[in-house]
C-alpha cells in the first residue's frame, strides 16, 4: 500500500461573534491506497475531503491518527513525505506575471533539482501537457484549462510517487474536463499513484479505479465504482405510468424486487438483475391492465449509493 | 548550504518579477521628489526660526527623515503576500521541501534591495539641492535603513499571512504606521518637542533609527545615536525574522 492512514482526525475552531465553535472536519479516516491506482474521494462540499488531502500533503497538521505515504511517516518525517508527493491545489497555483516555464523550473528547483535538469524537466512537462506553445507567455494569458494543466505539471515536475489532486476539474468547461480526465490517466500511465477528490459523480465513476465516499468527516463506503453500486442496489428498472400508486402496490410482494420507490410519474424498482426482471415486470403490469408510457433499465449511479449510505442525494447536498 | 540555495532561489524569482514591472522605480523617484521640492523649503524656513540655516544643514536633517519614511513603508509588503496567498503560490511553495526561512528571507531581501536602490536615488536627488555626505557615512546609514526594511517587511509578511485580507491589513497598517512616523521625528526633529512627547517617542525604535541616520548624515559616525540605533534594530530584526518565518511554516489558510 502506498498510502495507509489510520484514525486521521482534524477539527477547527471557528469563531462566530463571541462564540467559538469546534467543527470536526475529519473524524477518523482509515484508508489504504494501492500503488498505481487512481483513488477518488467522493463527497459533497464540506465533507472533509480537502482537509484530509491537505493533511496528507503536509499542509495541515493532523490532531490525531497516523499516515504513511510512499514509505514515509507523515507525522515524523514530513520533509521526506514532501519529497515523494506532488500536490495540486483546487484554486490554482500560478502567478499571473510569471510564464509557465518559469514556474515549472523554479518549482522543480525547490525540490533541490539542478538548474539544467529543472529546465529539461520543464520542457518535457510542457510537451506532455500540450503547453509548449504557451510556455513563454505569462500565466495571466492562459485559459482556465491551460492554467489547470500547468498546475498539474507543477505537481509532478519532480516525479513524485503519489500525486494529490484537489477537485481537478472544478470550474472547467465540459471539453476541458474531458481533456483533464485524459491527463489524469496519463499520470497513472507514467507510474504515479493518483489521489483525487471530486464532487462529480460521473468523474468518480469514469476516472477512479477505487473510491471512498465521504460524508461529515467520515468514510461511509469504499470500493471500486462497480462494486459499490452492485453491493448496494443491483439494477434499477424505472417505469413511467399514469397510475403510479396502483402500479407500485403490484410489486410489494414480488420476490425479485428488493425495494420500490415512487416519484410523481415513475416507479423505481430496485432488482438484482435487471435483464431478467423486465419480462416479469411487464407481465405483471399487463395482467392488471396498467398501461405504461415507458420502461427503462439502468445501472444504479453512485448517487444511488450515496443516497443509500447517507439518506441524502449527492446532487442535493 | 540548502538554506542559502533556497533563499537565493526565492530571491532570484522575486527580483525577476520586480524588474519585469518597473513602475515602482518611477513611483520611488516621484514620491521623494515631491517631498524634496514641496516640503523641504518649508521645513528649512521653519527650522531657521531657531537660527539661520544653510541648505546643506537643512537637507542633512531632512533626507535621513525621508529615508526612514520610505523604509517604514516596506511594511506594506504584506499586501503582496496576500496576493500570492490568494494565487496559491505560497501553498505551492509550502508543499515542497524548501526552507521556510528562505521563503521569507528571499522575499525580504528583495525588499531590501529595492529600498536601498530607492535610498541611493533619494540621496543623489538631494545632492543638487545642496546635500553633502561622506560615502562611508552614507553606507553605514544604508545599513541601518536596510535593517529597518528587513524588520518591517518581514513583519508585513507575518501580518499579511495572518490577516489574509487587504481590507483588514490597510486600516491596521495605517493605524500603526502613522504614530510611528510622527513619533520618529521624520519631518521635524523631536528636539522641538515638549518633554512628554519626547518621553513617548523614546519607546519608538524608529526614533532611535532616525537619530542614528541623522548623526551619520551630519558626519558624526562616532555619535552614540549610531551604535544605539544598531543595538536596537538588530535584535528586533532577528525577532521579526524568527516570528515571520514561523508564520510561513504554519498552516496558511
Amino acid at each position: 500500500m502506498i498510502i495507509e492512514t489510520s484514525g486521521l482526525r482534524k477539527s477547527f475552531r471557528s469563531r462566530a461573534g463571541r462564540e467559538t465553535k469546534t467543527v470536526e472536519a475529519v473524524r477518523g479516516v482509515d484508508l489504504s491506497v494501492a500503488e498505481g491506482e487512481i483513488f477518488g474521494f467522493l463527497g459533497p462540499n464540506g465533507a472533509g475531503k480537502t482537509t484530509t488531502l491537505r493533511m496528507l500533503a503536509t499542509l495541515l497538521e493532523p490532531d490525531g491518527g497516523t499516515a504513511v505515504i510512499a514509505g514515509a511517516d507523515l507525522r515524523k518525517e514530513p520533509g521526506e513525505v514532501r519529497r515523494r508527493i506532488g500536490y495540486v491545489a483546487q484554486g490554482g497555483s500560478t502567478w499571473d506575471e510569471s510564464t509557465g516555464r518559469e514556474e515549472l523550473v523554479l518549482h522543480a528547483r525547490m525540490y533541490g533539482i539542478s538548474k539544467a535538469d529543472a529546465q529539461r524537466r520543464a520542457t518535457e512537462a510542457l510537451d506532455t501537457f500540450e503547453l509548449a506553445e504557451y510556455a513563454d507567455r505569462r500565466c495571466k494569458t492562459y485559459s482556465g484549462g491551460q492554467r489547470r494543466r500547468v498546475d498539474i505539471a507543477l505537481g509532478i515536475i519532480h516525479s513524485p510517487k503519489v500525486v494529490f489532486l484537489d477537485e481537478p476539474t472544478t470550474g472547467l468547461d465540459p471539453q476541458s474536463r474531458a481533456h483533464m480526465w485524459g491527463e489524469v490517466r496519463k499520470l497513472r500511465e507514467m507510474g504515479m499513484t493518483v489521489f483525487l477528490t471530486t464532487h462529480y459523480l460521473d468523474e468518480a465513476d469514469a476516472l477512479c479505479d477505487r473510491l471512498a465516499i465521504m460524508d461529515h468527516g467520515q468514510i461511509v463506503a469504499e470500493g471500486t465504482p462497480a462494486d459499490l453500486k452492485q453491493e448496494v442496489l443491483g439494477d434499477v428498472v424505472s417505469v413511467n405510468a399514469r397510475e403510479v400508486a396502483k402500479a407500485a402496490d403490484l410489486f410489494d410482494n414480488a420476490e425479485y424486487v428488493r425495494k420500490v420507490e415512487t416519484t410523481e410519474q415513475s416507479l423505481r424498482l430496485y432488482v438484482e438483475d435487471g435483464a431478467s426482471a423486465i419480462p416479469h415486470v411487464l407481465r405483471t403490469l399487463d395482467a392488471e391492465g396498467v398501461s405504461i408510457e415507458g420502461i427503462e433499465l439502468h445501472r444504479p449511479s453512485l448517487d444511488d449509493v450515496f443516497l443509500a449510505k447517507t439518506g441524502r442525494s449527492l446532487r442535493e447536498s | 548550504m540548502k538554506f542559502l540555495r533556497d533563499t537565493w532561489l526565492v530571491f532570484q524569482r522575486q527580483m525577476q518579477l520586480l524588474l519585469r514591472n518597473p513602475v515602482w522605480v518611477a513611483v520611488g523617484i516621484i514620491q521623494p521628489l515631491f517631498y524634496l521640492l514641496l516640503f523641504a523649503p518649508l521645513m528649512k524656513q521653519a527650522l531657521s526660526a531657531g537660527g539661520p540655516m544653510t541648505d546643506e544643514q537643512a537637507y542633512r536633517i531632512f533626507v535621513p527623515g525621508m529615508l526612514v519614511m520610505v523604509a517604514l513603508f516596506s511594511a506594506f509588503s504584506g499586501f503582496g503576500i496576500i496576493a500570492e496567498l490568494r494565487a496559491g503560490v505560497i501553498e505551492r511553495n509550502r508543499v515542497t521541501p524548501v526552507s521556510r526561512v528562505a521563503l521569507l528571507l528571499g522575499r525580504s531581501l528583495r525588499d531590501v534591495v529595492q529600498l536601498l536602490f530607492q535610498a541611493v536615488l533619494v540621496t543623489l536627488l538631494a545632492v543638487p539641492f545642496g546635500l553633502r555626505v561622506a560615502v562611508g557615512d552614507a553606507l553605514l546609514a544604508y545599513l541601518l535603513i536596510g535593517l529597518m526594511t528587513l524588520l518591517l517587511s518581514s513583519t508585513g509578511y507575518a501580518l499579511g499571512l495572518t490577516l489574509r485580507s487587504e481590507d483588514a491589513m490597510a486600516p491596521m497598517l495605517n493605524t500603526v504606521i502613522q504614530p510611528i512616523m510622527l513619533l520618529a521625528g521624520i519631518f521635524l526633529p523631536l528636539t522641538f518637542a515638549p518633554q512628554w512627547l519626547k518621553n513617548v517617542a523614546n519607546v519608538n525604535p524608529f526614533k532611535w533609527a532616525t537619530d542614528g541616520v541623522r548623526a551619520l548624515f551630519a558626519g558624526n559616525p562616532g555619535d552614540d545615536a549610531v551604535w544605539q540605533a544598531l543595538a536596537i534594530l538588530t535584535p528586533l530584526t532577528v525577532l521579526a525574522l524568527f516570528i515571520s518565518s514561523r508564520t510561513f511554516a504554519k498552516s496558511v489558510r
